[in-house]
């Protein structure tokens, strides 16, 4: 019997050896990569098109062969928006499914909870759309899918001032009203500090609850400060609230905009209509001719032909091509490496640059892109609420940084401007 | 922020129109949870549920929000009279109704906030009729007609309510069961089927607030959340039972915050609000119009 298997396995050897590298690798068992991702509660629409870049990722490298000649399987699991949910979510991906990468849940305050088991098992950790997560934990393994870089404080609103300096008649005075959040009162802290920097008087400088339900009073209060620049930083509902709100006020200011999340999201584009006309605000990417990075087009393809049936973002000009950049980071370490060696990737990953759909990427030292990229876009010649308009350029005119502007500031915000 | 009598005049009345809500939104819980004593914690969630309904309905077939919400009104009559029968069953006839009955009402929370994620999707929903971008502006005052009309919708319903408990026979029932259970039987009537109907009445007024709330503002399924604090301390602060108690502290609510956002910022407006809640509770326990027990 012995011999006979021994002649068996020696000739299955020979016929192995015969087969193409490629198909033979392909036989061997998936390359799973867990996370945990919001599919429900607050951040879940986020999440939940993040998800879709992620499938189509996935999609798009097992037609090619894989990663390392093995198929990619995505392992992910409803963190219900709720951080206290993360750490088990790591844990059981790594102990109990026995990933062999792991990568992010999108947002700051899903990344953070997530940090100590990633460190503690040394993974090498690609993270999404976190806003200087690992200046606490300075893990060398980490590596940030943002645009705003090691200094948050020194770069967010560098691009709105450069903003502010095309207006007309020179800005004396700013109002800043913040969410009370991490990611916002970072962006508040980095207007303060250029506001002072630049002599600008800062006549109105408040926080929100989260909670807030009427932004009217607190709107008609920066109205009365007369401000020449008005500086929110806001998440989605809130935006809405406060640009209705301004609206119905006809609030009137020559620069209004800042770190407002929402007037990226198809859906509050369609709800705001003109009422975006003239709006400032920070954004990652607008279809405009400057950044037209290779694969971009064919990505928004794909994910815009399937996102009214998964139910999310229609446009996929947010974080949506982000998420599919975090994999292609992840994908291109491991080709280069050859194999699943957390550290050798995290070495790959400090000393290369890397081509994605959001162009070409370089992490510094902490894992932040060593160029920041804080677009401040500028919504304009906005009639309805239909949402054809900002597949094409146009409609978010880049005007700041100077390397991506695509046009020229329209002033005031309001009354028609 | 220097005073000013126009700003301070614009608090107030944005204040109230506010209120207008928040009393709407509190009216269906203080007839759960201040006659019946269930602490539905769902109600704000039936809210929502029923505002991406509204957007649902009214969108596919042209209906103005609030309009939509009155034809809607009777199908959430039955979900509440479904609800409150599954919960009679399993915890309030066992004597189950505190503990277990607040992690239930918890149940019926998530239930509906994940069941509008699978059905609807994580996105913000809106339906704007065509008033929401009108103001008037009598002076200087502004009233925005996208909070106005949901204010004054919201009114009249809760006009309609207090007729109905003050005038009808199975109104003064309702107020009779909320009192004393044991002693409707005596009249033959059974009060687990008047809690019933009343249960339906809340969630009748879930929907109502339904309407008038996609009309201030997009919802998103997690949108509930927002308002579960407020419109309990509502309902304390007018005093349980008390329907008019609860339209009071909701306008007293809204003024307090949106005149404390105006002048001292936004971040003091909850703290304040609430802060009046507890000002409330030491000097009347039983609340704003609650009777002393």
């Amino acid at each position: 019997m012995t011999g006979l298997l021994r002649r068996d396995l020696g000739r299955l050897a020979a016929a192995a050896a015969a087969v193409p590298a490629t198909a033979r690798a392909q036989s061997g068992p998936p390359l799973r990569i867990g996370y945990s991702m919001s599919l429900s509660g607050g951040l879940a629409a986020n999440g939940r098109s993040s998800l879709l870049a992620h499938k189509i990722w996935a999609e798009d490298v097992n037609a090619k062969g894989g990663i390392l000649g093995r198929q990619v399987d995505l392992v992910y699991y409803d963190d219900q928006s709720n951080p206290g949910q993360v750490p088990a979510l790591y844990t059981k991906l790594l102990d109990v499914d026995k990933v062999e990468m792991v990568t992010s849940p999108y947002a700051t305050v899903m990344i953070a909870p997530s940090m100590p088991v990633v460190m503690q098992r040394q993974m090498t950790y690609v993270s999404l759309f976190g806003s200087g997560t690992n200046e606490t934990f300075k893990y060398d393994r980490y590596f940030s899918i943002n645009v705003g870089g090691d200094d948050i404080k020194g770069t967010y609103a560098s691009g709105f001032m450069e903003v502010i300096g095309m207006l007309p008649t020179p800005a004396r005075s700013i109002s800043i009203l913040a969410v009370d959040n991490e990611f916002a009162q970072k962006a508040a802290e980095s207007m303060r500090h250029f506001a002072r920097q630049k002599g600008l008087r800062i006549v109105y400088d408040r926080s929100y609850p989260p909670t807030t339900v009427d932004f009217t009073p607190t709107l008609r209060a920066i109205q009365a400060t007369k401000p020449d620049v008005v500086f929110f930083a806001s998440y989605p509902s809130d935006s809405i609230g406060i640009l209705r709100a301004m609206s119905e006020l006809r609030f009137s200011a020559p620069l209004v905009g800042g770190g407002m999340i929402g007037p990226q999201i198809a859906a509050v584009q369609a709800q705001l209509g003109p009422i975006l006309n003239n709006l400032v605000s920070w954004d990652v990417y607008s279809p405009e001719p400057t950044m037209d990075f290779p694969g971009i087009k064919e990505f928004q393809q794909k994910y815009r032909a399937r996102a009214a049936a998964e139910q999310v973002d229609l446009l996929g000009n947010y974080l949506q091509p982000f998420a599919y950049a975090q994999m292609q980071v992840v994908e291109q370490a491991l080709k280069r490496v050859g194999k699943v060696d957390q550290a050798a990737l995290a070495a790959d990953m400090h000393a290369h640059t890397f081509d994605t759909v959001v162009g070409p990427l370089k992490f510094s030292a902490l894992g932040e892109w060593v160029e920041p990229r804080n677009l401040f876009v500028q919504f304009q010649g906005i009639t309805d609420g239909d949402l054809e308009k900002y597949k094409r350029p146009g409609t978010k005119v880049i005007l700041a940084p100077a390397k991506y502007k695509s046009g020229t500031l329209r002033t005031p915000f309001g009354q028609g401007g | 922020m220097e005073f000013d009598l126009s700003l301070l005049l614009n608090g107030i009345v944005s204040g109230l129109l506010l209120g207008g809500l928040y009393a709407v939104a509190a009216s269906g819980l203080a007839v759960s949870f201040g006659m019946l004593d269930i602490v539905n914690i769902a109600h704000p969630a039936l809210m929502v549920a029923a505002a991406f309904l509204v957007v649902a309905v009214g969108g596919a077939i042209g209906l103005d929000p609030l309009l939509c919400a009155v034809l809607l009104s009777p199908v959430f009559y039955l979900i509440g009279v479904g609800i409150y029968t599954f919960y009679n069953r399993f915890f309030e006839r066992r004597g189950d109704e505190a503990l277990q009955g607040l992690a239930f009402f918890f149940g019926v929370m998530f239930i509906i906030e994940v069941g509008l994620v699978m059905a609807f999707g994580p996105e913000q929903r809106f339906l704007d009729p065509s008033y929401a971008f009108t103001t008037w502006r009598i002076g200087e005052i502004d009233l925005p007609l996208r909070m106005l009309i949901p204010a004054l919708f919201g009114l009249l319903a809760i006009g309609l309510l207090y007729l109905f408990l003050h005038r009808s026979f199975i109104g003064l029932a309702i107020a009779a069961v909320a009192q004393d259970a044991e002693a409707l039987r005596l009249l033959a009537i059974d009060p687990v089927k008047i809690k019933r109907l009343a249960f339906g009445v809340s969630a009748m007024l879930a929907c109502i607030a339904g309407g008038a709330l996609i009309v201030v503002q997009p919802v998103e399924p997690s949108s509930g959340q927002i308002f579960i604090g407020r419109v309990f301390a509502i309902c304390i602060m007018g005093g349980m039972a008390s329907l008019s108690g609860a339209i009071a502290a909701a306008f007293l609510f809204g003024v307090v915050e949106n005149v404390t956002a105006t002048f001292f910022g936004p971040s003091w407006a909850p703290a304040v609000a609430f802060g009046w809640l507890l000002l409330v509770l030491a000097f009347r326990p039983q609340g704003l119009f609650g009777r002393a027990a």
